[in-house]
C-alpha cells in the first residue's frame, strides 16, 4: 500500500514550498489562491477609494491633481470589479462547487491553474500604468471614446489587461459549466443542486456570452487608436454612441455576474441559520434564470440621455423594471425562509441579513434610475454612485464576506472569533451606510460623479461620506486579523465536520479541515442531504 | 464512475467544443453589432444620420409653395484647433421640394496643412431621412492648407414627404481633423 502512495504522491498531499502554488491543479489550492488574490486587490482598490474620498473631503483641490483623481476612479472600479469581486467569486466556486456536487475536482484542472495565473500578469500590466507617461487610464471604467482614445502610453496596457482578465474569466466559466453538467454525484439532478451551484452555472453562461463582446469592443478601440479603423471615430464615419451600445450589451449582464453568485451564497446561508429549508427553491432557480435572460435586453438604461427615440426609451424602461419582479421574488423567498424559523445570528447570518436589507435599498434606487424621464436628472450624478455601491458593497462584497465566515471553518478546521466577527459586522454595516447613503442626497442635489471638486453646498454630505469610507476601511482589519490569526494560523477553536448545526449539503459530510482530496469516488447522497437543500415536499405534511 | 450523471470523456470534449464555439460566436457577434447598428440607423434615420445619398444635379423639383420650413445651420470645430468654420447665414426659410444653396466656409489659421472631414447630423431625428443633398463638402474629405480660406456650397432640398409636424430642421456639421485617418488609408 505504501509504495503505491509514494508513486502517486500528488494523490495525497500537496507539494512543499512555492512550487506547490505555481504548479497546483487542485481546486482547493486554486480557490485559496483566487481568494488571496482578490483580498490583495480589494486592499489596493480600497486604498484608491480612500484617495478619492480624501480629495472629496472638502471642496476645492487639496491633495491630488484632477487627472490623477480621474485615474483613481477608473482604476478603483476596474480593480474592484475584475480583480476583487470576480476572482473572489471564482475562488469560492473553486472551493465549493466540486465539494457541493460531489466531484473530486473541476473538470479541467490544468486550465484552472492557467486561468488563475493569468490574473497576476493582467493586474501587473494594469497597475504598471500608474507609472507611465500620461498617467494611468482616466476615462472611467466604461472607457468611452473619444475620451479614452486620449489615454497616453497606458492605453494598450489597459486593453491587453482587459483581454487577459476576459480569458481568465472565460476559462473559469467553462470549467464550472463542464464540472456542473458532467461531474455531479449520482442522484443529484439539476433541480437538486445547491443554489450556490445553480447561481454559478447561470453566471458562467453570462460570462461566456458577454466577456467576448467586451473583448471585441476594446479591440475596436485598440484598432481605432493605432490602426486607422473608424469604428467609433466620427471623422471616419464611425459613431461613439455605438461603443456605448456594445459596451453596455456586455456591461449590464456584467452587473448580474457580480450579483448572481451573491444570491447563491445568501440562499445557502439563510436556511442554515433559520434552520428551515429554503422557501421556494424552484422559483429561486427560475428567478435567476429570468434575471439572466432579461439582463440582455435592458442595456440601454445606461444610455437614456444619448438621444434615443421615445419607443426605445419606453422599451428599455419597462424591460428594466421587469427585472425587479424576479428580484422581488428572491427577496420575498429569503424573508419567507426566515419566517417562523428558529433563527440564530452568527456572523455569516448577520452579513447575509445585511445583504438582504441593503441590497434591496440598491434595488429601489435602481428602479428610480430605470424611470427614463427621471434618469435625465439622476444620470452621471452621485445618485448613480450611491445606487451601484449599495448593490455592490453591502450586496456583492457582503455576500463574499458572509461566505468566507461561513465556509472558512470547513477549509481551515478552525473557527473565527464570534465576538470579533459580530463587531466587524456592526462596524461595517454602520460605516457603509455612512459612506453611501449621503451620496443619494448629494446626487439628487446635483453633484456630478467623477469630479474632484464640487460646489460648497455639497460639503456636508461629502464629509460624512469620507468619514464613513475611512471607518469602513479600518473596520476590515478586524476581519483580516480574525481570519488570519484564528483560521489561517489555526489559533481558533477546532471546527466540527458539520460546523453549523443547521448546515446541509455534501460539503459538510467531509471532515474539517477538508482533506486535500475529497470525493475521489462519487458519494452516495442521502435523502436527508437532498431534501435539506430542496423544499420539494414529496411527502411533506401539509401545514394545517 | 458508474454514475448516470457522469458523462463519458467524449461527451465532455464535445461539450467543451460547444462552449468554445459559443465564446468565438459571441466575439464575432460583438463585431456583427457594428453593421447591425448601421443598418438600424439607416432604416430608421435614428441618430440624425442622413441617408448619405448624393442626388443628381438634375433632380426634379416640385416645390410645395404652401409649406414653409425653417432650416437652421449649426457648425462645430471638433479639435480645439485654430480653425474658422461657419455658414453664411444662421437659418433660412424653405419650401419642401425646392433646391437651395447655402455657402459654408472653413478657414485654417494655423501654419500647418490639414485634411478635414465634416460629419452631418439632423435634428429632429424623424426629419433626417428627408434631407436631400446634391452637393455637400461632407461627402468627402477636404484639404485645408495652412492659411487657406475655403468656400463650400451645400445644395439641398427637403423632401415634400417630410412629416407635417416638423416645422424646424437643424442641420449640424462637425469639422474633424482627418489628417491621420487619410494618411492611414494610403
Ligand atoms: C432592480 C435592479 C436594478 C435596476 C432596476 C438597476 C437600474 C440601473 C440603471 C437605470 C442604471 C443607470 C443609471 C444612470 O447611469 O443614469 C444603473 C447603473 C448601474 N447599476 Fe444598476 N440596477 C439594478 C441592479 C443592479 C445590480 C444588481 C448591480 C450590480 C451588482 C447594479 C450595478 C450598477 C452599476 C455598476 C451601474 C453604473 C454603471 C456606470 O455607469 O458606471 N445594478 N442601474
Ligand atoms: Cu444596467
Amino acid at each position: 500500500m505504501s509504495e503505491h502512495h509514494d508513486s502517486h504522491h500528488d494523490d495525497h498531499g500537496p507539494e512543499k514550498g512555492i512550487m506547490r502554488w505555481i504548479k497546483t491543479t487542485n481546486h482547493k489550492d486554486l480557490g485559496t489562491l483566487y481568494l488571496w488574490f482578490a483580498f490583495i486587490m480589494f486592499f489596493i482598490g480600497g486604498v484608491m477609494s480612500l484617495i478619492i474620498r480624501l480629495e472629496l473631503f472638502s471642496p476645492g483641490l487639496q491633495w491630488v491633481n484632477p487627472e490623477f483623481f480621474n485615474s483613481m476612479t477608473t482604476m478603483h472600479a476596474l480593480i474592484m470589479i475584475f480583480g476583487g469581486v470576480m476572482p473572489a467569486f471564482t475562488g469560492l466556486a473553486n472551493w465549493m462547487v466540486p465539494m457541493m456536487v460531489g466531484a473530486s475536482d473541476l473538470a479541467l484542472p490544468r486550465v484552472n491553474n492557467w486561468g488563475f495565473w493569468i490574473l497576476p500578469f493582467a493586474f501587473t500590466l494594469l497597475l504598471s500604468t500608474l507609472f507611465m507617461g500620461g498617467g494611468a487610464p482616466a476615462s472611467g471604467w466604461t472607457m468611452y471614446p473619444p475620451l479614452v482614445l486620449q489615454t497616453g502610453d497606458a492605453f494598450p496596457f489597459m486593453i491587453f489587461a482587459i483581454h487577459l482578465m476576459g480569458i481568465s474569466s472565460i476559462t473559469g466559466a467553462i470549467n464550472v459549466i463542464v464540472t456542473i453538467l458532467n461531474m455531479r454525484a449520482p442522484g443529484m439532478t439539476l433541480l437538486k443542486m445547491p443554489l450556490f451551484v445553480w447561481s454559478w452555472l447561470i453566471t458562467a453562461y453570462l460570462l461566456i456570452a458577454t466577456m467576448p463582446v467586451l473583448a471585441g469592443a476594446v479591440t475596436m478601440l485598440l484598432t481605432d487608436k493605432y490602426f486607422g479603423t473608424s469604428f467609433f471615430t466620427a471623422a471616419g464615419g464611425g459613431d461613439p454612441v455605438m461603443y456605448q451600445h456594445i459596451f453596455w450589451f456586455f456591461g449590464h449582464p456584467e452587473v448580474y455576474i457580480l450579483i448572481l453568485p451573491a444570491f447563491g451564497i445568501v440562499s445557502t446561508i439563510i436556511p442554515t441559520f433559520a434552520r428551515k429549508t429554503l422557501f421556494g427553491y424552484d422559483s429561486m432557480v427560475y428567478a435567476m434564470a429570468s434575471i439572466a435572460f432579461l439582463s440582455f435586453i435592458v442595456w440601454a438604461h445606461h444610455m437614456f440621455t444619448v438621444g434615443m427615440p421615445l419607443a426605445g426609451e419606453l422599451f428599455f424602461m419597462f424591460a428594466t423594471m421587469l427585472i425587479a419582479v424576479p428580484t422581488g421574488v428572491k427577496v420575498f423567498n429569503w424573508v419567507a425562509t426566515m419566517w417562523r424559523g428558529s433563527m440564530t445570528f452568527e456572523t455569516p447570518m448577520l452579513f447575509a441579513l445585511g445583504f438582504v436589507f441593503l441590497f434591496t435599498i440598491g434595488g429601489f434606487s435602481g428602479l428610480m434610475l430605470a424611470i427614463a424621464p427621471a434618469d435625465f436628472q439622476y444620470h452621471d450624478s452621485y445618485f448613480v454612485v450611491a445606487h451601484f455601491h449599495y448593490v455592490l458593497v453591502p450586496g456583492a462584497v457582503f455576500s463574499i464576506i458572509a461566505g468566507m465566515y461561513y465556509w472558512m471553518p470547513k477549509w481551515t478546521g478552525h473557527m473565527y472569533h464570534e465576538g470579533l466577527g459580530k463587531l466587524h459586522f456592526w462596524l461595517s454595516a454602520i460605516a457603509i451606510n455612512l459612506t453611501f447613503f449621503p451620496q443619494h442626497f448629494a446626487g439628487l442635489a446635483g453633484m456630478p460623479r467623477r469630479i474632484p471638486d464640487y460646489a460648497v453646498q455639497f460639503t456636508d454630505w461629502n464629509v460624512i461620506s469620507s468619514i464613513g469610507a475611512f471607518f469602513f476601511f479600518i473596520a476590515q482589519f478586524i476581519m483580516a486579523y480574525n481570519w488570519i490569526v484564528n483560521c489561517v494560523m489555526r489559533k481558533g477553536a477546532p471546527a466540527t465536520a458539520r460546523v453549523w448545526e443547521g448546515a446541509h449539503g455534501l460539503e459538510w459530510t467531509v471532515p474539517s479541515p477538508a482533506p486535500y482530496h475529497t470525493f475521489e469516488t462519487p458519494p452516495v447522497i442521502s435523502e436527508s442531504e437532498i431534501t435539506a437543500v430542496h423544499d420539494e415536499p414529496a411527502a411533506a405534511p401539509s401545514r394545517a | 464512475m458508474s454514475a448516470d450523471k457522469q458523462r463519458s470523456p467524449r461527451q465532455r470534449v464535445w461539450h467543451l467544443a460547444r462552449l468554445g464555439g459559443l465564446v468565438l460566436g459571441m466575439f464575432a457577434f460583438g463585431y456583427a453589432l457594428v453593421p447591425l447598428y448601421g443598418l438600424v440607423c439607416d432604416i430608421t434615420g435614428l441618430n440624425g444620420k442622413t441617408d448619405g445619398i448624393q442626388l443628381q444635379d438634375s433632380v426634379a423639383e416640385a416645390p410645395d409653395q404652401d409649406r414653409v420650413v425653417r432650416v437652421e445651420f449649426l457648425t462645430t470645430v471638433n479639435n480645439s484647433l485654430d480653425w474658422g468654420f461657419g455658414a453664411e447665414t444662421n437659418a433660412i426659410e424653405v419650401h419642401p421640394g425646392k433646391l437651395y444653396t447655402v455657402n459654408f466656409f472653413a478657414e485654417n489659421r494655423t501654419a500647418q496643412d490639414y485634411i478635414t472631414q465634416a460629419t452631418p447630423s439632423v435634428v429632429p431625428w424623424n426629419a433626417a431621412r428627408y434631407v436631400r443633398k446634391t452637393e455637400c463638402f461632407c461627402f468627402s474629405q477636404q484639404t485645408l492648407d495652412a492659411g487657406e480660406y475655403k468656400q463650400m456650397p451645400v445644395r439641398f432640398m427637403l423632401d415634400p414627404a417630410l412629416p407635417p409636424e416638423v416645422t424646424t430642421v437643424t442641420l449640424s456639421y462637425t469639422l474633424f481633423d482627418a489628417t491621420g485617418l487619410a494618411q492611414a488609408a494610403q
